[in-house]
């Protein structure tokens, strides 16, 4: 019984959609779980009705509603609610994918780092093009804080410049690196359970439970990862779209 | 999977400096750049199509049946604030009938009292004069009657001191001065 905890991060194309240049654009198994997460979110949002007293389904897409809604409102202010289909895209995507990535054979869409850095760089640069759009110049007054002294204000502004351009990588490599290890420090935990039991018959049975019982604490936590992630993600869309909003603060 | 990793970079996948550490990986899932591509158009594609999704249905959807739930929410507290209102009027308007109600009440029972009062006054007042008048016609009657009563007295007493004197003295007195004499003793 070999354990390949990387296994599960394997694209496999399904079938081939085009060519661009010389690559082969195929319709994989990420592609399969992206659609995935599109219909469940849709089908969540759609199909959940509008009565005056919500049901089950319409609750979790009123409380979703409003928990997104209340996070760009507390982080970003009522002018953030321009962003407000932006934000609750990425964090439902974001939510949802990683849920349905933590039930077991499943394929998780942001343990890639191409896909959380291509979302962290479209929220890079929609606060960028936003934040010269409405500012002007004033927007890069972000790089330069109120009440720093001028001699070490060169400094300040090299370190704010710095930040602000590492943003993406940060915002991308925290979502990719957590659903990765997590991920992986499951798969291992799991695998010892089996590899315990295959290799030490009935002393192998008594020793896999305590993996075993690990497993489960992780998988616990996996699921508050999963949710708590996306949160992160959006949060941070927030704060930095506030930058592009407000850039005097 | 496919090990010919990092032999082409689309022109998205190049933007990422840091997913090319996966050079080294030797088979790294996620850092292997020949699968970028492809990721990268199904996220574009679905990403666009779940924005759309959100923005065009979804969230007009959602936000439209909570607004229209706090919208009657509010109108059903207006509703109970008006009926409130209302039933509060009612009672003041009931209270202010009760105490007009009330005075006016008082006031006949005022006005009642001081006309049985001043009729009481007025048939005491008839009877006292009445009572007077007669008080005062028998004590003229009392008055004529003793005076009458009193010249009685003197004849009858001229007579018998008259009589008395004759069987005393066998002399018939002078009836002036047996009449003297009656009248110093009525005097005395």
């Amino acid at each position: 019984m070999k354990i390949d905890p990387i296994h599960q991060f394997n694209i496999e194309p399904l079938f081939t959609l085009g060519h661009i240049g010389n690559h082969t654009i195929a319709f994989t198994n990420s592609s399969l779980y992206m659609l995935v997460a599109v219909a469940v979110i849709s089908i969540l949002m759609l199909a959940s009705g509008t009565q005056l007293v919500p049901g089950r389904l319409q609750s979790v897409a009123e409380i979703s509603y409003e928990f997104v809604a209340s996070t760009i409102r507390s982080t970003a202010g009522a002018e953030g609610m321009k962003f407000f289909p932006l934000i609750f895209s990425l964090f439902m995507f974001i939510c949802v994918s990683n849920l349905v990535g933590i039930i077991p054979y499943t394929f998780t869409v942001s343990s890639h780092l191409i896909v959380t850095a291509a979302l962290a760089l479209l929220v890079f640069f929609t606060v960028l093009i936003y934040g010269v759009a409405k500012n002007g110049l004033k927007f890069f007054s972000i790089f330069v804080p109120h009440g720093v002294p001028g001699y070490i204000l060169p400094l300040v502004m090299f370190i704010e410049v710095l930040s602000f351009f590492l943003r993406p990588v940060s915002h991308s490599v925290r979502l990719f690196a957590n659903m990765l290890a997590g991920h992986i420090a499951l798969k291992v935990f799991a695998g010892f359970v089996a590899m315990l039991g295959f290799s030490l018959g009935a002393l192998g049975w008594v020793g896999g439970v305590l993996p075993l019982a690990l497993t489960v604490a992780l998988y616990a936590l996996e699921i508050l990862v999963a949710f708590l992630q996306a949160y992160v993600f959006a949060i941070l869309t927030c704060i930095y779209l506030n930058d592009a909003i407000h850039p005097g603060h | 999977m496919a090990e010919s990793h990092g032999g082409a970079k689309g022109p998205a996948a190049g933007a990422h400096t840091e997913a090319d550490g996966g050079h080294h990986g030797g088979g790294f899932p996620p850092f292997e750049s020949s699968n970028y591509a492809s990721q990268l158009v199904s996220l574009a594609i679905f990403f666009v199509v779940l924005y759309v999704i959100v923005s065009k249905l979804a969230l007009p959807k959602v936000g439209g049946a909570i607004e229209a739930r706090q919208n009657k929410i509010d109108g059903d507290l207006a509703e109970a604030q008006k009926l409130k209102d209302q039933s509060d009027a009612a009672l003041k308007a009931y209270e202010s009938e009760l105490a007009s109600a009330r005075s006016r009440a008082q006031a006949i029972g005022n006005e009642s009292r001081d006309k049985a009062n001043a009729q009481a006054d007025a048939e005491r007042k008839a009877l006292e004069e009445q009572l007077a008048a007669k008080l005062a016609g028998a004590e003229k009657t009392i008055a004529s009657t003793r005076t009458a009563a009193m010249s009685n007295v003197r004849g009858i007493a001229a007579d018998a001191a008259g009589q008395i004197v004759q069987q005393l003295t066998g002399v018939v007195p002078d009836a002036a001065s047996v009449n003297a004499a009656v009248d110093a003793s009525l005097k005395g």
